[in-house]
């Protein structure tokens, strides 16, 4: 079940994500830009028909694991993990990408030491496992960056760290992006935050009305960068931008980005007690 | 104006290509990426392909064997700036005629452009099924220590592409400007999008 559940997130994009490219690809005017699209679209098709992972970049694999506290698979969903993963790596759904950084040697098969990435979280109150899948390419992952800045900077200061991160390290990163950004007392709560905020469904705003107005304002800006689609200029630079954050320390206030390129493949694995399953990222999946 | 360019490709060809002009290429293609640049040029192992009037492609595909031979599932192309450190080089010593990749490439790369008659091409990023779908055939593969994503891979490809041409033989860059714009703007952007709605 979970190695199809990697499969379908490198074959097909998520209903939000393609939606937001359906309204994207509405408003340009230039004649590379159009292009560009419609191959997008035409690989996406060729992707589903062939059943083929729709960017050769299927990234390293980041599993962020909800683990209700009445589920009692926990182990053996963690063992399966690893197992699917190696079996869509020989199947041809995965590019072997785990690389020891001492020796530069390409492990294989996507495990390694620290490979396959997962985050685990415990879900009170609850009997089901959420497993969600960001697939995070190279291309992609390469503009992310975290900094401290000093508290004196505030919001305005997170938008020109971000901005500055968008315009320098953008247009190769295989615009529309979604811009994901984490707030908070270091770097990494900032980071892990920033990559959270990409897993959120396109469309939706943080609850604090001051946070989604700094997302909101923030892609507006972005777009104002005039990258757009694969850096050949154009409107959206951004699909969206997604902040995340949690308190900070009074003498600190860390911000880091993650962006997504416009094939953002991520997937929202629900697994029940009885070990049924619901695909909540892509409508009217059923994972044969 | 689109065509299609055969491979190899003769200097003349290559001169008519204009930044902006869409092409799609037949003919031999074959990966290089970073490891493969790095070994050729900084380790000094003999290139074991010929690439007089052939394309690179920045790319590591997805590659099976099946039934003892090897069947590219997706290759789209690569961050090519990260190949900025070695292109000029690479292009003067192998004599390669087009390079295709994603994001654009600085000036010491159109200047090699330039001086050897050469182009630089975007395949829209992320298409790997798209790429996979106009490979004929797998060649072979030479340096496969390297890894599957890193191994030279020689295809044979009918109309690769859409391919903008994005560095000509005249050392125009097509990206340059929309990368200058872009930080030139953060500070206006952040003056008029952000400041006075923050307060």
């Amino acid at each position: 079940m979970i190695s199809r559940f990697i499969s379908l997130v490198v074959v097909r994009l998520p209903d939000d994500v393609l939606s937001a490219l359906a309204s994207a690809s509405k408003i340009e005017s230039s004649p590379h830009v159009k292009l560009v699209y419609e191959a997008m679209f035409r690989n996406l098709e060729i992707a589903a028909k062939r059943n083929v992972p729709l960017c050769q970049d299927t990234g390293v694999l980041e599993f962020f694991v909800g683990l209700g506290e009445g589920f009692t698979y926990a182990g053996d969903l963690l063992k399966a993990i690893r197992e699917a993963v190696v079996r869509a790596t020989n199947d041809g759904f995965l590019r072997p990408n785990v690389v020891d950084p001492v020796t530069s040697r390409n492990t294989g098969d996507n495990t390694g030491l620290g490979h396959p990435w997962v985050e685990i979280e415990m879900l009170p109150g609850v009997n089901h496992a959420d497993l969600r899948l960001y697939i995070a390419g190279g291309g992609s992952s390469r503009p992310g960056s975290a900094r401290v800045l000093d508290p004196a900077l505030g919001l305005e200061g997170v938008a020109e760290f971000v901005l500055n991160v968008v315009a320098e390290y953008g247009p190769p990163a295989c615009p529309p992006l979604v811009v994901g950004v984490g707030l908070g007392p270091t770097v990494e709560i900032a980071a892990l935050l920033s990559k959270k905020a990409l897993l959120r469904t396109l469309g939706s705003r943080n609850p604090n009305p001051k946070i989604a107005l700094l997302e909101e304002r923030l892609a507006e800006a972005i777009n104002g960068l005039g990258i757009g689609p694969q850096g050949l200029g154009g409107r959206t630079t951004a699909l969206a931008v997604h902040v995340e954050y949690a308190g900070r320390h009074p003498a600190t206030l860390a911000v880091g980005v993650s962006t997504a390129c416009w094939a953002l493949r991520k997937g929202w694995l629900r697994v029940f007690p009885d070990l049924s399953y619901q695909v909540l990222t892509h409508g009217g999946v059923v994972l044969e | 104006m689109s065509r299609v360019v055969n491979l190899p490709v003769t200097d003349d060809v290559v001169s008519e290509l204009k930044v902006g002009d869409v092409i799609y290429v037949s003919g031999v293609v074959v990966t290089a990426r970073d490891a493969a640049h790095r070994r050729f040029l900084v380790e000094g192992v003999p290139l074991p392909v010929d690439l007089r009037g052939l394309a690179i492609l920045h790319a590591g595909p997805i590659m099976v064997r099946f039934g003892g031979k090897w069947v590219c599932r997706s290759v789209g192309p690569t961050t090519s700036m990260r190949m900025e450190y070695y292109e000029s080089e690479f292009i003067e010593r192998t004599g390669v005629k087009i390079i295709i990749g994603k994001g654009g490439m600085g000036s010491r790369t159109a200047e090699a452009c330039r001086k050897f008659k050469a182009v630089y091409v975007i395949f829209p990023g992320g298409c790997g099924a798209l790429g996979a779908f106009a490979v004929e055939e797998v060649l072979g593969v030479e340096w496969l220590d390297l890894g599957i994503p890193e191994a030279l891979w020689l295809l044979r490809v009918k109309e690769f592409g859409p391919l903008i041409v994005a560095i000509d033989s005249q050392g125009n860059n097509l990206t340059d400007e929309v990368t200058n714009t872009a930080r030139s703007r953060v500070a206006t952007q952040l003056q008029s999008k952000i400041r006075q709605y923050l307060l």
